[in-house]
């Protein structure tokens, strides 16, 4: 039996008074792949956000536990640390600090929190070379400020990058494709299905199923109005890129 | 142009006045007789206008009126003892090779002065010693330009400048090594003014770096006026890094003047971190076409310090670029002011003008006057400019905790990545680690970098402009 790692019931939780979370179920366990998908407002970012930690956001009801634990009470950090990695939709700029110093602080808190030791530079260096392979990044990439002058591309293939380094239990891939050139989604999916493995899990959020021609999951669900409305294998995605989506938001209102 | 003899106003004090005719009056003199009409010029207009007050436009944001209220008195010859060598190795950029001068509380000191290599063509000295033989290079840029008159303490330096460094670099030499110039004050400076004056002259085609510290040993009041003229020719290129730390109780007064020839480059950077009060007025005339100059700035301030850069810069050709960055870092009851003009003649068409302000406010009591302006009278032009206050950028912040960093980490990251992004403009390597190494500690000093930031609510900036 697969163990779950992320096991969210009747969620419910909003922004300044507005719910747009209603009532949310999604289980996630190891070695999984799961889309969420769904039309423009329908809650995915908010889905994404609340994961990660992001400040602003109150849930109202239900819970979210990660690894049989509650995760709404550990902080952005901690989670890190636990293994849920966000892949942003809009990455930040932070001039001034290097990708090195930056990505070399955040694996070692990670390892830190973990028990492990801290890797000194050279065995930094040695892992994120290698990883750096697997997203086709030039070698000044690790020199050049964290996502500061970079285009759209590249920063979507670091935040792949940072997902290969910190190696994360539950990666949440927030519309990784908008903005992506079918080249880069290539690179960039490519790279997601590399580090697919038996024991870790994979969230993906998109508007579109174009990505899903590369990174192939396991399960699709429609998101509507806050809540899943509809879940099934990838076969649902095609039928989605097909009818659009008012047909199942038309049949969950009938529903209701 | 003031007359000789218009009578001083009561806005100057007699001490000044006493101090100046005494000067005026010794003989034998030692300065060749072309430099005292100059000096009375500055005089002159210095006693028709006295100390400037907040009710001047350009002085708006800086009360400068303890300055003022000090009894004048210039800084006498300090003994000789006051400084040893092994002070100024030790002190910043101590380890830099090349040529030395040095100047304690505004008097050249030889004995702790290295030389410039003999056999160069470069001339590298003290301004006084070559008034007499340079006569003909440095009597025109003694002689007060508008810029000079429009700002009192620029009239006030031109009138008591003591010495000062005078740099001379000719057609097509490059040199290897900063200059480094330090201008020291010690405790006998209490209370007393010290007037330095520089002039750097870069001759076509040269290139070459200045790096100038502005510090003190002990901490006491007194009034540091400075006065600089860059002259970069045709294809000449020029860096200049000034350094300020002086003495918590100290007054820094500075002008910085450039007049920029076609297609020559020059970066200026001006790192602000001591001084009750310091003060960087900024003039620039790109008066060549294709030429490119940028002005960075970094001011670190805390308890009731004021940083106050004022910048003009005149776009008067053609095809030429302009770019102004400078950011503040301020705490306590601080405060940086930020003046940036950037004009542009009608002659000046293709300019290409960029000009940010940007602080972080570490403490709630810390203050920001802010005012870039544009003023424009070319038609194709790109120009920009923006400022922003505030605390740091919580989606930012966010970022990096995602990434398993933890908050007090995560906002000392993002303060020393908003230093990072002025000092990394340094190009002369040992000087930007130098500056890296200091900024870095000087904010790890401060309580504030985590503690108040932890409980900071309003995380967004507030556009300005």
């Amino acid at each position: 039996m697969k163990q779950p790692i992320l096991e969210i019931t009747n969620l419910r939780a909003g922004v300044e008074g507005k719910e747009i979370l209603k009532g949310l179920n999604l289980r996630i366990s190891e070695g999984e792949v799961h889309a969420v998908m769904g039309p423009n407002g329908s809650g995915k970012s908010t889905l994404a956000s609340i994961l990660a930690g992001r400040d602003g956001y109150t849930i109202t009801d239900g819970q979210i536990v990660y690894g049989g634990v509650d995760l709404v009470e550990m902080s952005p950090e901690v989670r890190a640390r636990e293994g849920v990695f966000l892949a942003f939709q809009y990455p930040v700029e932070i001039p001034g600090v290097n990708t090195t110093y930056f990505l070399k602080a955040a694996l070692n808190e990670v390892r830190k929190h973990n028990g492990l030791s801290e890797l000194d530079a050279m065995e930094f260096l040695t892992l994120v070379k290698e990883k750096m392979k697997i997203l086709h990044l030039p070698e000044d990439f690790l020199k050049r400020p964290v996502n500061a002058g970079f285009s759209g591309g590249e920063k979507k293939r670091n935040e792949i990058f940072q997902m290969a380094v910190l190696d994360p239990k539950l990666a949440i891939l927030d519309e990784t494709d908008s903005g992506l050139d079918i080249d880069a989604l290539k690179v960039v999916s490519a790279g997601v299905n590399k580090l697919k493995r038996a024991d870790n899990a994979q969230l993906v959020i998109t508007h579109y199923q174009r990505l899903l021609d590369y990174i192939v999951p396991d399960f699709v669900h429609v998101l509507s109005n806050g809540r899943i409305v509809r879940s099934g294998g990838k076969e649902l995605a095609l039928e989605l890129e097909e009818r659009g989506y008012d047909w199942i938001v038309k049949e969950d209102l009938q529903t209701a | 142009m003031t007359s000789i003899q218009s009578k001083p106003t009561p806005a100057v004090a007699d001490p000044m006045v006493r101090e100046f005719e005494r000067r005026a009056g010794q003989t034998p003199t030692t300065e060749p007789s072309w430099v005292l009409p100059l000096r009375r010029a500055g005089f002159n207009r210095f006693s028709e206008t006295g100390y400037p007050t907040i009710r001047d436009e350009d002085w708006r944001f800086t009360n400068i009126a303890p300055v003022a209220k000090l009894p004048f008195q210039t800084a006498s010859l300090p003994g000789a003892e006051s400084v040893t060598a092994e002070q100024i190795d030790t002190a910043t950029f101590g380890t830099l090779p090349g040529p030395r001068l040095v100047f304690v509380n505004g008097y050249f000191s030889a004995a702790l002065s290295r030389p410039s290599d003999p056999t160069a063509k470069s001339t590298i000295g003290n301004l006084a010693a070559h008034l007499e033989g340079n006569a003909s290079v440095i009597q025109p840029l003694l002689t007060p330009s508008q810029h000079i008159l429009d700002d009192p303490f620029a009239c006030l330096n031109t009138a008591f400048f003591q010495d000062g460094a005078f740099i001379h670099v000719p057609a097509g030499a490059e040199l290897k090594d900063p200059i480094h110039l330090v201008f020291i004050a010690t405790n006998e400076a209490k209370g007393a003014s010290i007037h330095t004056r520089n002039l750097i002259i870069a001759e076509a085609g040269s290139r070459f770096t200045v790096i100038e510290s502005c510090i003190s040993f002990g901490a006491q009041a007194y009034v540091a006026n400075s006065c600089s003229n860059f002259v970069v020719r045709e294809g000449a290129s020029l860096e200049h890094v000034k350094f300020q730390d002086e003495s918590p109780d100290a007054f820094h007064l500075a002008n910085l003047h450039s007049d920029l020839g076609a297609a020559s480059q020059y970066t200026s950077h001006s790192f602000a971190l001591g001084g009750l009060i310091s003060r960087n007025t900024i003039r620039s005339k790109l008066n060549g076409p294709g030429l490119e100059c940028i002005f960075n700035g970094l001011y670190v301030t805390r308890r009731n310090q004021v940083a106050d850069h004022h910048m003009v810069i005149n776009h008067n050709e053609p095809n030429c670029a302009s770019h102004e960055y400078f950011n503040g870092i301020l705490d306590d009851e601080s405060k940086g002011v930020f003046h940036g003009r950037i004009l542009v003649q009608p002659e000046a068409q293709k300019t290409d003008a960029k000009q940010t302000n940007k602080n972080i406010l570490l403490s709630n009591s810390a203050t920001v006057d802010s005012k870039p302006q544009l003023e424009i009278y070319a038609d194709d032009v790109k120009c920009t400019h923006g400022a922003t206050v505030g605390q740091l950028n919580e989606e930012s912040i966010f970022y990096l905790r995602s990434r398993g960093i933890g908050k007090e980490t995560a906002r000392r990251m993002l303060i020393h990545s908003f230093a990072g992004e002025i000092t990394e403009r340094v190009q002369c390597t040992p000087v930007r680690e130098e500056i890296d190494r200091i900024v870095w500690n000087r904010l790890e000093e401060s309580p504030s970098l985590s503690e108040k930031l932890a409980t900071a609510s309003n995380g967004t900036p507030t556009p300005e402009a």
